[in-house]
């Protein structure tokens, strides 16, 4: 992926699409391949001789967005997002809690700062889950299917988010079925089938005329899915 | 006298139950986090210590380290607390096996270190969990450090003995007010207990009585 690259992967459940997001920063260990990010080799594998990688460094520099947020339970929206800049980052809290403001801010949210996640909606946790992958400042943001636990009425003002830190010209890796932000942001859809790529082209290219009846059928079948809620 | 042994037996709950905590929890974390060998280590401690009835650990510690001339509070801290640390490593273990996975991961995911992600994500969580199962072994310790006496801790217990025995107190009348002090201290404990777990209770969750069930 090149510096401002959406990639969007797509592709069968079951099919890997989470376990290779997750490979990339390590939280799931590959058995082969190679991870570089920015220069620095993440993962090497099999490799020469054993790799020498700070992986708590590396992933503060990849956020991730889950599908079901994983925001931390016991702590307001305003320490969600600032706890990785004061414990990872050592940020002094003045400093961190104006950064952690100002990716809330990004997300929509300001009003909400005191509030703990089960006091929000999906969608309101979801961004400000996306704040907080943000106020890392990552080198590079994957999304984890991040619409697919919401309600129908709430994946828009997510959506909406994810396409605006794609027009900022954030890098993403997207695991999702909404065919239309991919559509829309992506400069890239891979489609992903029993752990292989089947085919790696633009929507554009991808959408009108696969030559695989396989990634057709899907794209059949997702758009009659989630196709009330294409933009 | 029975003021006395009551505040020595409100010291004993103390002493014990602060031992329970300080060795239980690295106990559960042995069991949860360790490599084999910290949690066979960990399994065996807990396995013992639960498994032995409560006069058979103070004989053991007490008599049966004389040579080592243990004191009597000595022999009953080890038996007492070593036990409670059993008992309290399996409320904390559910309580931080019952923290979703995916805080754990989203803390790694932000760079934090295994050590940060539980310190800071996983046990904050799981202390409100362990808090209402936690009271309960509050309230069987209070009850359990009459056991002490046998190794002749004055406590409540051997007061209210030796006001029976020595000065030929009402036994009826004496128990009765000895289970009365009891009574009162375990509904007490429970009740502050309770309320400190009220006010723990994480806005929006539901309340801290029910969140292991909730689970």
């Amino acid at each position: 992926m090149y510096k401002g690259e959406t990639k969007v992967i797509i592709g069968p459940s079951g099919t890997g699409k989470s376990t290779l997001l997750r490979c990339v920063n390590r939280l799931t260990e590959p058995d082969r391949g190679k991870v570089v990010l920015d220069g620095v080799t993440v993962v090497d594998k099999p490799g020469a001789r054993p790799l020498k990688v700070d992986i708590n460094k590396v992933r503060s520099q990849i956020g991730m967005v889950f599908q079901n947020f994983n925001l931390f339970k016991h702590l307001t929206v305003l320490n969600n997002v600032r706890i990785g800049l004061i414990q990872v980052k050592h940020m002094r809290k003045k400093e961190a809690t104006e950064q952690a403001l100002k990716e809330i801010e990004q997300v929509g949210l300001v009003d909400k700062i005191n509030d703990y996640p089960a006091q929000l909606s999906g969608g309101q946790q979801q961004r400000v889950s996306i704040a907080r992958a943000l106020a890392m400042d990552p080198k590079l943001i994957l999304f984890d299917e991040p619409t697919s636990a919401l309600d129908p009425e709430l994946i828009g003002e997510v959506l909406q988010v994810m396409i605006k830190l794609a027009q900022a010209g954030m890098t993403m890796l997207c695991v999702t079925h909404e065919l239309g932000f991919a559509r829309s942001v992506a400069d890239e859809i891979i489609f992903l089938d029993k752990g292989k790529i089947l085919a790696q082209a633009p929507p554009a290219e991808l959408f009108s005329n696969s030559q695989h009846e396989r990634i057709n059928a899907f794209l059949r079948k997702i758009s009659e899915l989630y196709g009330g809620h294409q933009r | 006298m029975l003021i006395r042994g009551t505040a020595v037996a409100l010291e004993l709950t103390f002493i014990f139950l602060g031992v329970g905590v300080v060795v239980g929890v690295p106990v559960a974390l042995a069991q949860i986090y360790g490599n084999r060998f910290g949690r066979i280590a960990a399994s065996i401690f807990e396995q013992i210590f639960r498994g032995l009835p409560a006069l058979v650990l103070l004989f053991l510690f007490y008599f049966g380290l004389s040579d080592l001339n243990v004191s009597p509070l000595i022999a009953a801290t080890l038996a007492m607390g070593l036990r409670s640390a059993a008992y309290q490593s399996q409320i904390f273990r559910g309580a931080i096996q019952s923290i979703e996975a995916g805080q754990e991961l989203a803390a790694r995911s932000i760079g934090m270190s295994r050590y940060k992600a539980i310190r800071y994500i996983v046990l904050p969580q799981a202390i409100r969990l362990a808090l209402p199962p936690w009271s309960n072994e509050f309230t069987n310790m209070i009850k359990d450090t009459s056991y002490v006496f046998v190794v002749g801790i004055v406590e409540l217990m051997r007061q209210g003995r030796y006001i029976v025995a020595r000065e030929f107190g009402d036994a009826l009348l004496v128990y009765s007010f000895i289970a009365l002090i009891y009574f009162f201290l375990t509904y007490a404990g429970n009740h502050l207990l309770g309320r400190l777990a009220r006010r723990l209770t994480i806005p929006g969750e539901a309340a801290g009585e029910s969140a292991m069930e909730r689970i």
